[in-house]
């Protein structure tokens, strides 16, 4: 247990210093790059008294450390700073479309999971055959796909040819009201309030940006699940039960299968950074309300503040999601905390 | 591309002479030789079709405009009667350009930074690997998103912003092979007859440390095509009227919705096809190394 304790200790230890690093980063990036931002936002024709008057106003005429300064006492109290395209503060901006991204993110991790998982135990099991040949090959096109270009694809196929897709605009088909917010997430909302005719439209709305999500995303799984369970398979252990005569089924099913669900997090892992990036292209396209759309118009307007918030919004879930794992790890596994 | 897989096979090269082997190599790994085609392709294409293709990128013609694919336009016309064949091709060369440059600065820069840190460890390394920890939090794409955003929309802006976002990677990798070839035996004797450390660093060592990046650059160079036409896609760096790929899916993107749908779907399936070509030759030169080393 000593040897937990410790390894908690200093992984707690490193996620703070990387935490820390994320916000110097994001720092740097919207002070210390050439290119003013008072001047950014005014336009190339805003006359000096202007620009002096705006570079005050953000602080600008500050020495660096003490905006630096400013800027962590300004996030220590929660703030983001302000978006002045929404008028709004940044972060009640982004905690209002979080769950939709959420959403979004959540169900295509889900698609992915599923998919990534068939498709990867299929190839190890018949590893080198035609079928795992196309599985890799699947994977690998699933790898090179431009994730803009398949969202229009999918519209154009699912909504213009074959009419089974939704308008790709918002979460709801005009007319249906919101279910009542619980989580933010309309899908599970509707189905905990009762809501029918919202959860079928939400769900509707939900499964393509969705699907788009997946079908890239579960490239990366597919290769994971595949490499994870090739090692089981060929491991000692399951040579073992092979020898002493335990069907094959039963091993592929009680003891491979139970060993390769630890690449699960793993995968989620890193699936995370994929999705978030992802999310930009794909809630443009669908015109989904999340923390992606909101991000494009932030980068359209030059609205630093929010694209700011954005970014290190999405630097410190992804330290956090991965120290969750991490820590996870070593309680699952206990070959990690040795090493 | 022909020196790096014939080094993987040292000891066939002697036997057989480097281009039998390498041949050899090709066709026992059908996923290699596929890339290496679409590759030929691509480059092929992008080397001569502007000479060939009878269009300018930019040579509108209103009454021609959203024409679909025929014999005269086998890719259709955009918007303004743009022939969209004649600017997937002349884009491939800026797309190309930016992708050759991201890598190489990324793989110059960070196979520097990880020999130093592999090598010297301690503090160094621990400076260095913390940066790489805080740059792995962010998303590549994100990260080159903000980037391009906060240094203005220019090409040589988003070659700078791509690669500070695919660093961190060889910095990684690098290290972890210096690391374990420091201790090596040629190491030792470089050592020995008092050699400074930056010629056994960068003239002994990271020469025999550089297959893994090279692996990864082959692979960097298909996601730098989908990031690259990815900002293009949603406004940054590279702007229309410019012939880029993603600026091409981009332009055609509100026609989706009304049925023209070739304005879009060509010219982006020219980027999966190339990121397809990088994919499967990195993909394949990842398991032939893989396979060298057990």
């Amino acid at each position: 247990m000593v040897s937990l304790r410790r390894y908690v200790t200093r992984r707690l230890f490193l996620a703070v210093v990387t935490l820390f690093g994320v916000v110097v980063a994001v720092f740097i990036l919207t002070r210390m790059l050439p290119g003013n931002p008072a001047a950014v936002r005014l336009g190339p024709y805003a006359k000096p008294e202007l620009l002096a008057a705006m570079e005050k106003e953000m602080g600008l005429d500050q020495p660096l450390p003490v905006q630096f300064y400013n800027y962590l006492a300004k996030l220590a109290r929660g703030e983001m700073g302000k978006s002045w395209r929404t008028g709004q503060p940044v972060r009640k901006d982004l905690t209002q479309r979080l769950p939709a991204t959420l959403e979004l993110a959540l169900a295509a991790t889900l698609m992915a999971v599923v998919v990534g998982h068939v498709l990867g135990l299929l190839g190890a099991i018949k590893q080198n055959s035609l079928l795992d040949q196309i599985i890799r090959g699947i994977a690998i096109l699933g790898a090179s796909t431009a994730l803009f270009w398949l969202a229009l694809v999918f519209i154009f196929l699912f909504y213009y040819r074959l009419g089974w897709a939704p308008a790709p605009l918002d979460r709801l088909d005009v007319g249906i009201q919101p279910p009542t917010r619980i989580t933010g997430m309309y899908v599970v909302d509707s189905l905990l309030t009762g809501n029918w005719g919202a959860f079928r439209s939400s769900l509707n709305h939900l499964f393509w940006p969705a699907f788009t999500l997946a079908f890239v995303v579960s490239a990366p799984i597919t290769k994971i699940v595949r490499a994870a369970m090739l090692d089981v398979l060929h491991s000692d252990f399951i040579r073992t039960a092979r020898t002493i005569g335990v069907p094959y089924r039963e091993i592929l099913f009680r003891d491979a299968l139970r060993n390769a669900l630890i690449p699960i997090l793993t995968t989620i892992g890193i699936v995370f950074g994929y999705l978030m990036a992802g999310s930009v292209l794909v809630e443009q396209i669908f015109a989904w309300p999340g923390i992606g759309s909101y991000a494009w118009m932030a980068l359209v307007n030059k609205d630093f503040e929010a694209i700011q918030g954005f970014v290190l919004l999405i630097a410190a879930l992804y330290v956090i999601l991965n120290l969750a794992i991490d820590l996870l790890y070593s309680v699952i596994d206990p070959r990690i905390r040795l090493g | 591309m022909s020196v790096e897989a014939a080094a993987l096979q040292p000891r066939v090269a002697a036997e057989e002479g480097r281009l039998r082997s390498l041949w050899r190599v090709v066709r026992e790994h059908r996923m290699l030789l596929v890339g290496l085609l679409i590759l030929g392709t691509v480059l092929l294409v992008t080397a001569i079709g502007p000479v060939l293709v009878p269009y300018g990128p930019l040579q509108t013609s209103p009454e021609l405009k959203l024409q679909p694919p025929s014999a005269d336009h086998p890719m259709g016309t955009d918007n303004f009667g743009r022939d969209i064949v004649s600017r997937v091709v002349h884009g491939a060369r800026l797309d190309l350009l930016i992708a050759f440059s991201v890598v190489i600065i990324a793989l110059g820069v960070g196979s520097l930074v990880g020999t130093l840190s592999g090598y010297y460890g301690g503090i160094v390394d621990d400076v260095v690997m913390r940066i790489t920890d805080v740059l792995f939090a962010f998303p590549s794409f994100i990260l080159a998103m903000a980037i391009t955003a906060m240094l203005g929309n220019t090409i040589p802006n988003v070659i700078i912003a791509i690669a500070i976002a695919y660093i961190p990677y060889f910095v990684r990798l690098t290290r972890g092979e210096i690391l374990s070839a420091r201790e090596l035996g040629y190491a030792e004797a470089a050592r020995c007859v008092g050699n400074p450390d930056w010629r056994i660093m960068y003239i002994h060592l990271l020469p025999n440390c550089l297959t893994p990046s090279l692996v990864q650059a082959t692979l960097c160079l298909g996601w730098a095509i989908l990031d690259t036409s990815g900002l293009a896609f949603l406004g940054l760096g590279i702007r229309p009227p410019t012939p880029e790929w993603g600026v091409l899916v981009s332009e055609g993107a509100q026609n989706i919705i009304s049925g023209q749908w070739w304005t879009s779907v060509f010219p982006g399936a020219v980027i999966v096809f190339t990121a397809l070509g990088f994919n499967l030759v990195g993909d394949s030169l990842r398991d032939i190394t893989a396979q060298e080393e057990r």
